[in-house]
């Protein structure tokens, strides 16, 4: 069965002004659609046509791979977004990022040093280990930690298309205002 | 010595439909500059200021990430500011296009070449003409790794580059590459191109 574009789980203007709606209808309807649809048209006729997504990202490469991972890194970027929520962690990842690093403050520095660092496009990271303890990694272009063994908590896009409309070169700007979307009592529960 | 931001030869408008003015000031100014002020502090205080661009690229793989990424950058948007003009556009003459003829049957077929390798580069890079001792041959590169580094799968001379990082056209054309790349064409100085196939 064909992959979907899932729906922008708000509206396109709810991260005003930190994420404009014109980046939101490029970013969803353009990017996120066009790695959906080139998808679809490469695993028709693969031992792929009918994987389940985590699987696809873990067994291809190439093409495929570029496109199911940014598929996944997409939905799993936009889910995590929305104004009106706790703005720190909670419950057991609060105390996890504690634990790995000290302190939210402490965590948020090394999580912004990671986006402002990834050389060309990517991604930042925020993942959870076998153990349970928490780490912070980069990937380049669709890569992803999942097929690392390492289990996805946070993510932030720094693909130029992610902010260029709205910061053009100041990376470091988009990623000071990215805390202030994050929806926590999501991605608590991704913990 | 440090490195100096190269002057560009036209104004911010001058490639204008194709290339809008607020890109190239961005583009020039930002990122360009960027590239040249971290390639200054990635050999500062060491041995390494006294080579000249080429001769760092060379060998590349010897110096840190900041020296290949940022002199990457620097030569790179040197090379792209200077092959591409106002007055631009057309096909190379010469040659250059005997070359182009012989080495891809002709240059409609270099052209498709060119711009299959710029629009599949997954991510950021560059896509090049590039001289290999008379032999014309086309690839890509990511993010700023160019074909003068030991590192290139695909290594010589480049002659023409176009930018396919999402900053070279994103403010015109957002996810449209394929329009960016078209553009491209009505900017080429073949003149400049030219003068690199030696």
């Amino acid at each position: 069965m064909a992959f979907e574009l899932p729906e922008l789980p708000y509206a396109y203007d709810a991260l005003e002004p930190i994420i404009s709606k014109k980046t939101l209808e490029f970013h969803h309807d353009k990017h996120h659609a066009a790695y959906v649809n080139n998808l679809n048209n490469l695993i028709k006729g693969t031992e792929f046509e009918n994987a389940d997504i985590i699987d696809i990202i873990t067994k291809s490469e190439g093409g495929i791979f570029n496109n199911a991972a940014q598929v996944w890194n997409h939905t799993f970027y936009f889910d995590q977004f929305g104004k009106d929520s706790a703005k720190e962690p909670k419950g057991p990842l609060a105390d996890a990022i504690n634990a790995s690093f000290g302190s939210f403050d402490e965590f948020k520095e090394k999580f912004s040093a990671a986006a402002k660092t990834l050389f060309g496009s990517g991604w930042a990271w925020l993942v959870k280990k076998n153990n349970g303890s928490l780490d912070i990694v980069q990937t380049s272009n669709a890569a992803n930690p999942l097929a690392e063994g390492f289990i996805p908590i946070l993510t932030c896009d720094v693909w130029e298309h992610a902010y260029y409309l709205d910061y053009q070169n100041k990376r470091p700007d988009y990623i000071v205002n990215f805390w202030d979307i994050i929806n926590w009592d999501i991605v608590s529960g991704r913990y | 010595m440090a490195f100096q931001l190269p002057d560009l030869n036209y104004d911010y408008n001058a490639l204008e439909p194709y290339i809008d003015g607020q890109t190239m000031e961005i583009h020039y100014t930002k990122h360009h500059g960027g590239y040249t002020s971290k390639l200054n502090d990635a050999i500062k205080d060491s041995e390494l200021e006294t080579k000249t661009i080429e001769d760092l690229l060379k060998d590349v793989s010897k110096y840190s990430v900041g020296v290949r990424n940022n002199g990457g950058g620097f030569y790179n948007h040197k090379l792209f500011w200077d092959i591409m003009s106002g007055s631009g556009g057309g096909q190379p003459s010469g040659g250059l296009l005997e070359a182009i003829k012989k080495d891809f049957g002709s240059f409609d077929k270099f052209k498709e070449e060119f711009n299959t390798s710029a629009a599949t580069r997954f991510g950021s890079g560059w896509a090049w003409l590039i001289n290999q001792n008379g032999k014309l041959v086309v690839a890509s590169t990511p993010n700023q790794d160019n074909p003068l580094m030991d590192v290139a799968e695909v290594k010589g001379t480049p002659i023409l580059g176009l930018d396919v990082w999402e900053h070279a056209y994103y403010l015109k054309y957002q996810n449209r590459r394929p329009e960016y790349i078209n553009a491209f064409w009505n900017v080429i100085d073949w003149d400049q191109v030219a003068k690199r196939f030696v």
